[in-house]
C-alpha cells in the first residue's frame, strides 16, 4: 500500500496510507448519509475519489464536457481585500476579461443588506454604469445577516440574551421582528438594483448563518422579489449544511425550517422563486480532507439530484471540501472542484 | 484568496473566452440546468455543445455574431451593444437592455 500525501481540514499536510484514505472516504460519506438520511456514495464513486488522491498531479481538472458556470460572492471586494487599489468597475473587468468569469457581481465592501441599504443611492448608479460596459450576466449581492438587526448592532432585543433567561417566547418575538426588518431591506435593495440599476439578478449569500429565522427571511424576500419581477435571476447561497434551529418553530410553506439539509433546502428555494441554489457544506477541521470531501459530495449530490434549478455549490475557504485557510492549496482545491462537479453533476460553483 | 483563477481553470466554462457567460444567462434567468442551457445556447449559436467550451471556435463565432470578444477589436460590439445582440440571439429579455430601450425611447 502506497503513501498518500493528503491534508487535514485545516490545510495541514498529512501522510496517510491508502487504507486510511479509503476508510476516511467511506466514513465521511457515511456521516453525511446518516445525518441527512440520504444514500452514501457508491463503491464506484469512492473508487473515483481514491484514484483522485493516488494521482501525483498538483492540479486536476474536469472533463471538457462537464465544464460548468462560475458564480461568486462579494466579487468586487476580492481584489480590494488583497490591498490592490482598483475600483469596482476595474475589478468587474478583470474578472470578466482576465479571470474567465461566467458571471459578475457588484457588491459593497460591507457585504450585508442592512449595511447596503445606506449606500444603495451610490451603488445604483454604479450598477447602471457597470451594465453598460460589461457583457456577462451581473448580480448585485449581499448577505441577509439577520444578526445585525439585534442589540447591540440593531434595534431588536437580542434573542441570545433572552434565551439564557428562559424567555423563549420573547426570543421568538424578537426573531419575528428581526425577520420583518430583514425582508424589508432585502426587497428594497433588490428592487432598487434590479429596477433602476439594471442588474440581471440578486445574490443572497451566506444565507441562514443566523439559523432558521434568517432562512425564512431570505425565502420571503425571494418570494416577494420573484412576484414583483418574474424575470429576475435569484441566487441563494447557504452558510452551512444544516439549518440551525435558533427559533426552532418557524415554517415556510408548511415546512419547519430547523434541521433541513441541502436536498430539502433547495425544494423550498424553488417554491420561493430562486433560480440558482448554492449548498454549503462546512469543513470539519480536525478530520482529513478525504473525509471532508466525501462528506461534502454526499450532501451535494443528494441536493443536485433533488433540484430542478441550477446548483452552484459553495467551494471556498472552509466549505465544500476546501480547507479552512485563507489561501487554499491547489492540490486540495482542484480535487474538490473536479470531484464535486463530476460526481454531483453540478451546474456551477 | 486566489481561488478564482484555479476554479476557472479546473471547472469553469471560461466566461467570454468561450460561451460561459451565455450559458450562465440561461441558468440565471431561465433556471435551466447545465445540459439544457448548453444545448439551448449551442442551438441558438448554430454551434455544437463541444464548441461552446472551445476558446478558438468561440472567439471566431463571437466576432461573427457580434456578441462581444475578450480582446479589443475595432468595430465589434462592446458592453451594452453586445447585450442587445445576445438578447436577440438567445431570445431572452435582458434587464439592462430593456431599461436602455425604455430610457432612450426605442
Amino acid at each position: 500500500m502506497g503513501k498518500i500525501v493528503a491534508r487535514m481540514g485545516d490545510g495541514d499536510r498529512v501522510d496517510m496510507t491508502e487504507a486510511e484514505v479509503q476508510q476516511d472516504l467511506e466514513d465521511g460519506s457515511q456521516d453525511a448519509a446518516e445525518r441527512a438520511k440520504i444514500p452514501p456514495l457508491t463503491s464506484d464513486e469512492i473508487a473515483y475519489l481514491m484514484e483522485l488522491y493516488r494521482r501525483k498531479d498538483r492540479v486536476v481538472g474536469v472533463e471538457d464536457s462537464k465544464a460548468c458556470c462560475l458564480s461568486y460572492d462579494n466579487q468586487t471586494s476580492k481584489i480590494e481585500r488583497a490591498h490592490i487599489p482598483v475600483s469596482k468597475f476595474q475589478q468587474l473587468a478583470l474578472f470578466e476579461r482576465c479571470l474567465g468569469a461566467d458571471t459578475l457581481e457588484l457588491t459593497h465592501i460591507d457585504y450585508s443588506f442592512k449595511q447596503v441599504k445606506h449606500v444603495v443611492i451610490y451603488d445604483k448608479p454604479n450598477m447602471e454604469q457597470a451594465v453598460l460596459s460589461t457583457i456577462a450576466p451581473i448580480f448585485y449581492g449581499a448577505m441577509p445577516n439577520l444578526g445585525l438587526y439585534s442589540v447591540p448592532d440593531g434595534p431588536v432585543a437580542n434573542p441570545m440574551d433572552l434565551i439564557p433567561m428562559d424567555k423563549i417566547d420573547e426570543a421568538r418575538e424578537s426573531y419575528a421582528e428581526m425577520v420583518e426588518y430583514a425582508i424589508s431591506d432585502m426587497v428594497y435593495v433588490g428592487s432598487q438594483l434590479y429596477e433602476f440599476g439594471g442588474c440581471d439578478g440578486i445574490n443572497f449569500d451566506t444565507t441562514a448563518a443566523s439559523g432558521d429565522a434568517e432562512f425564512y427571511a431570505a425565502l420571503k424576500a425571494a418570494e416577494i422579489l420573484h412576484e414583483k419581477y418574474p424575470d429576475m435571476g435569484i441566487e441563494m447561497g447557504m452558510s452551512g449544511e444544516f439549518i440551525l434551529g435558533m427559533h426552532a418553530e418557524i415554517e415556510y410553506d408548511g415546512v419547519r425550517l430547523a434541521g433541513l439539509y441541502p436536498h430539502e433546502q433547495v425544494k423550498l428555494c424553488e417554491k420561493a422563486g430562486v433560480t440558482m441554489f448554492g449548498p454549503a457544506i462546512n469543513i470539519v477541521t480536525n478530520q482529513s480532507l478525504p473525509w471532508n470531501l466525501a462528506r461534502s459530495i454526499t450532501f451535494t449530490k443528494a441536493c443536485s439530484e433533488a433540484s430542478n434549478i441550477p446548483v452552484h455549490a459553495n467551494l471556498g475557504m472552509g466549505v465544500g471540501g476546501v480547507p479552512l485557510v485563507l489561501h487554499p492549496p491547489l492540490d486540495a482545491l482542484s480535487r474538490a472542484s473536479k470531484a464535486h462537479v463530476e460526481i454531483c453533476r453540478l451546474d456551477g460553483l | 484568496m486566489g481561488m478564482h483563477a484555479a476554479h476557472a481553470i479546473v471547472s469553469g466554462m471560461g466566461g467570454m473566452r468561450t460561451a460561459g457567460d451565455l450559458v450562465a444567462r440561461m441558468q440565471l434567468n431561465r433556471g435551466m440546468r447545465i445540459d439544457a442551457a448548453k444545448s439551448y445556447v449551442a442551438d441558438k449559436l448554430g454551434a455544437s455543445v463541444e464548441d461552446l467550451a472551445c476558446s478558438v471556435t468561440m472567439a471566431e463565432l463571437r466576432e461573427d455574431l457580434d456578441i462581444g470578444v475578450v480582446c479589443e477589436a475595432p468595430g465589434v460590439a462592446k458592453g451594452i451593444d453586445a447585450k442587445f445582440n445576445i438578447a436577440r440571439l438567445l431570445e431572452l429579455d435582458i434587464n439592462c437592455v430593456e431599461m436602455f430601450k425604455k430610457r432612450v425611447g426605442i
